[in-house]
């Protein structure tokens, strides 16, 4: 194991948080899950040794590093918001925590590609110009292993995906391993190899991050999720703004994000998806797919129904919707949804 | 003008002024970070002189550097004179009139520097020593300059603590204060007048460095123009 972090942190007259973390050697990105308030930014902390242990141990490479100073350990910590020194300069920024700088600096800056923004000030940068001289100067100390606290968080969302494509690269071409803590099931699926779901202080599943979203083991989960279908599609064809997947045996049509990636995790939301008897004769949503009924389950207020579209696709209805159209096990039915319910993420 | 007063007088101000940042700082951030659960007590301690008569915190120096006590046996034996009266006594003094001039700043300055910059700072290997003279001194250096100016002023004005401790002892213990308080007891008041508008103009001036420092205005605008584009 690389990392065995057994984690019992209790604060004053407040929340308990209890996780295990286990990261094998060769897993690349480890993400942490789970609504705000569940934990995982408490379970970062500990791990780099900003809040200390109630109880527990943390090991890293076999060396005990429950009772270490945060300074003692080799790690590269991306705050929430980059906390990059308003006084300095990115270059002195960039080489804060080098001892002896033999140029460091500028190799980093240029595998960051910030090397044109060495002279200017933090606040003189966009939040994707901080996020990079933030992992920047993480790097430059040359750490075991990278910790990141909802990195994207603190951008705005037209910049988010463009930056998150580009840390899913740069992260897989580091070669260190690294935990991300996120909110957001995008990011999870985009970055992560392996996934812990925490809600309430606790880890509630753990697996690889498409297998924790399409077969969640705990209704916290499914609810932390929030995505009740993902499957893998390629694209076959692509015209006016829709692309056309194979999906399983079936297909379907979701909004071209452009680019020319063809594997995609196809992600429609259960609450998307419309269950029909028959089918209507002109409607605005692109998806029209006949199938069978495999399961009706209770979900809270809603009812999951499980149709075999060629894949497996779920739709939340209520319950009176299931009376109204007679919903059992092996009925027949289409699920409708519009191309733009459909989220497309690259697999690469 | 009696510029033997004004020399004493900048003199002890500077020493004292230099003294309390070397004190200061560290006390400072002790109070700033500490989470000790009797650290109110320490709190209380050194904002005693704000609501102290002089008089009172005079008449304790007074004894506690006196022959009778340890600390002034110790002096005396170091030194072989006694530390009231003297140069010496009165910059004792006045350390500690100022302190909370000095801490009191200081301290919120250092109590809203983000912590995660600290953090930062500690998760990029760098001591905390090191962390504090690289990211919380330049942080909250408005708070240090105006705890610096703030004591420098404070000590300037002192009379109550002076004349207790130090007496009145021309070219060594006579301060500004001192010397208008003695030029209206022997009806000079047209010298009491001259020195006493240079101590209001000094003060004042002083007095608006600080504030001047305070309102970020002037250093920061050009970084908020930025974030305001951005």
């Amino acid at each position: 194991m690389l990392l065995i972090a057994d984690i019992d942190k209790r604060f004053d007259g407040g929340p308990q948080v209890q996780a295990s973390v286990r990261i094998p050697h060769g897993v690349s990105i480890t993400i942490l899950f789970g609504p705000s308030g569940a934990g995982k930014t408490t379970v970062l902390r500990c791990i780099a040794g900003l809040e200390k242990l109630t109880a527990g141990r943390i090991v890293f490479e076999g060396r005990d590093w429950t009772n270490l100073a945060p300074q003692k350990r080799p790690l590269g910590y991306l705050f929430q918001e980059y906390a990059l020194f308003p006084h300095l300069r990115v270059r002195d920024n960039i080489g804060y925590g080098v001892k002896r700088q033999t140029g460091i600096v500028d190799r980093v800056a240029a595998k960051l590609k910030v090397h044109d923004l060495l002279d200017r000030w933090p606040s003189e940068l966009s939040g994707g110009q901080q996020q990079r001289v933030a992992l920047a100067r993480a790097l430059a100390r040359g750490p075991r292993m990278l910790l990141l606290d909802e990195p994207l968080s603190a951008l705005d969302a037209a910049t988010r995906d463009h930056v998150r494509s580009e840390l899913a690269l740069l992260l897989r071409s580091l070669g260190i391993p690294a935990i991300v803590v996120t909110h957001d099931w995008v990011d999870a699926l985009t970055l992560g190899d392996q996934m812990l779901v925490m809600s309430g202080g606790r880890v509630l599943q753990t697996g690889p991050p498409q297998e924790v979203f399409t077969r969640p083991q705990h209704r916290e989960v499914a609810a932390a999720v929030g995505v009740e279908t993902v499957v893998a599609g390629r694209v076959i064809r692509r015209d006016g703004g829709i692309a056309f997947l194979q999906v399983g045996s079936g297909g379907l049509a979701a909004a071209d994000p452009g680019g020319d990636d063809v594997d995609f995790y196809v992600c429609i939301r259960g609450e998307d998806v419309t269950l029909e008897k028959g089918r209507a004769e002109q409607s605005s949503a692109r998806n029209h797919l006949s199938g069978l009924v495999l399961e009706v389950v209770p979900a809270g207020v809603l009812t999951k129904v499980v149709v075999d579209a060629g894949f497996e696709l779920v739709a939340l209805v209520t319950r009176q919707a299931v009376e109204d159209l007679g919903l059992i096990k092996g009925s027949n039915i289409f699920a409708v949804f519009k191309a733009s319910a459909v989220h497309l993420i690259p697999k690469s | 003008m009696n510029w033997e007063a004004i020399a004493t007088t900048l003199k002890l101000a500077t020493l004292t002024s230099i003294i309390l940042m070397i004190l200061g700082l560290p006390l400072a951030y002790w109070v700033a970070f500490s989470k000790w659960r009797w650290k109110f007590l320490v709190e209380a301690t050194v904002a005693l002189p704000l609501v102290l008569p002089p008089t009172v915190l005079g008449f304790y120096v007074l004894v506690a550097m006196g022959p009778q006590s340890p600390l002034g046996r110790w002096y005396q034996s170091l030194a072989g004179h006694g530390l009231p009266f003297t140069f010496e006594g009165l910059v004792v003094a006045s350390v500690l009139y100022s302190l909370p001039f000095a801490v009191q700043p200081i301290a919120a300055a250092f109590g809203s520097v983000d912590r995660k910059l600290i953090e930062a700072s500690w998760m990029l290997g760098v001591s905390d020593l090191e962390t504090f003279f690289r990211v919380i001194v330049p942080q909250s250096w408005t708070g240090v300059m105006t705890g610096l100016v703030l004591s420098f002023a404070h000590t300037l004005g002192e009379f109550g603590v002076v004349l207790m401790v130090g007496g009145n002892i021309p070219g060594v213990t006579r301060t500004l204060s001192i010397d208008i308080y003695d030029r209206v007891q022997g009806l000079n008041y047209s010298g009491a007048a001259t020195t006493s508008a240079v101590l209001l103009i000094v003060s004042f001036l002083i007095l608006s460095v600080v504030y001047a420092l305070n309102r970020k205005v002037w250093f920061f605008a050009a970084d908020r123009r930025h974030r305001q584009e951005v």
